[in-house]
């Protein structure tokens, strides 16, 4: 039988309202694609760019608890604040993150991230620096290709030190769209 | 191999149970009162999710809780009018909204017993468990309700 759409979020918006939920999500449309939104009781848990949400739902399970459900309202106002930053209205995100899962060192580098500003660029080995292990350029590179929420922590803004892009987990096109976004490239 | 019985997402889980449990809660209760009582079953089954250990059985398991609710929903109603009954003759379950008027100005214990076996056709044994009660007191109390119908309709 199909529940009548109505009825199911209904339950959606209350299971939020009773803050019954480990982790709700909402799938967002973007100028770079649909994103796949999640956020627990502490913030912004994940935001992944592609997504398969069964399997997103699965590995949020896993790290925050089985209490998953597609529920937009606790996502809104991290998806307004997306909606803004692409319309060009908003430079800084007002958002608490939550990054339980993160290790030590991993979060001290987003940490280190969070403070990268709007159109501006460094580089892996800066980022390094400031967490406090010089020589972990490399290290700090796989932290950004596996960023629980990129956007939000900038990671489009750490490039090589020569300035060439290098990577990004959603692909470099989506890193550039970004930073020509922000005015920090010019478009080709 | 490993995850063959762990705990789904709530998502996965919410979304294979929700047509079949709201299928019985409208079998049960008829089409408004059931959406109430969908909204309870799944607040119901997200408080108790992570005291689950393993993922089995929880199309059974969503099923009781439904089964609860409903049966929660049947004794808070309050009754307010009565006809006359012919409850043993009918083998389909009865409607909801015509027992609950059949059974109006039946004791309490009677009204739910008779409800539960001729509504929802449920053991005695069911039954008891429900109202706790033995199955057998269950079985008395629903006789002596039908006895007594039986008595109004010939008077």
């Amino acid at each position: 039988m199909t529940v009548p759409a109505e009825l199911d979020r209904r339950f959606r918006d209350a299971a939020a309202a009773e803050g019954l939920l480990d982790v709700a999500y909402e799938l967002h449309d973007s100028p770079v694609g649909t994103l796949f939104v999640a956020v627990s009781d502490r913030g912004v848990c994940e935001l992944h760019y592609d997504a398969d949400p069964a399997a997103e739902a699965d590995r949020l399970a896993r790290l925050f608890g089985t209490r998953v459900l597609r529920s937009p309202r606790p996502t809104d106002d991290a998806r307004r604040q997306l909606d803004e930053y692409f319309a060009g209205t908003r430079r800084k995100f007002d958002l608490d993150v939550d990054l339980r899962p993160a290790r030590e060192f991993g979060r001290s580098v987003l940490e280190q991230l969070a403070r990268v500003p709007y159109g501006e660029l460094t580089t892996y080995g800066t980022l390094a620096n400031r967490a406090g292990k010089p020589r972990a350029a490399r290290a700090v590179g796989t932290i950004m290709n596996r960023n629980p929420v990129p956007i939000v922590l900038p990671c489009h803004r750490v490039v090589g030190s020569s300035g060439s892009l290098v990577g990004y987990a959603g692909g470099l096109d989506r890193k550039r769209l970004l930073l020509e976004l922000e005015g920090a490239l010019q478009p080709d | 191999m490993m995850d063959a019985v762990r705990v789904p997402p709530f998502e996965r889980f919410y979304e294979e149970t929700r047509g079949p449990v709201l299928a019985q809660l409208r079998a049960m209760l008829g089409r408004n009162a059931a959406e109430d009582a969908f909204q309870e079953t799944f607040l119901r089954a997200l408080r108790a999710y992570p005291t689950l250990r393993h993922g089995r059985h929880l199309r059974a398991w969503v099923r009781e809780i439904a089964r609860n609710v409903a049966i929660d929903m049947i004794r808070r109603t309050r009754v307010t009018s009565a006809e006359v009954p012919d409850l043993e003759s009918v083998d389909e379950p009865l409607p909801y909204e015509e027992l609950r008027r059949l059974t109006a100005d039946l004791p309490q214990k009677e009204r739910a017993a008779v409800f539960l076996r001729y509504g929802y056709d449920l053991s005695y044994e069911e039954i008891g468990n429900a109202l706790g009660q033995s199955p057998e007191a269950a079985r008395q109390a629903a006789s002596s309700g039908v006895r007594r119908l039986r008595r109004k309709e010939h008077s």
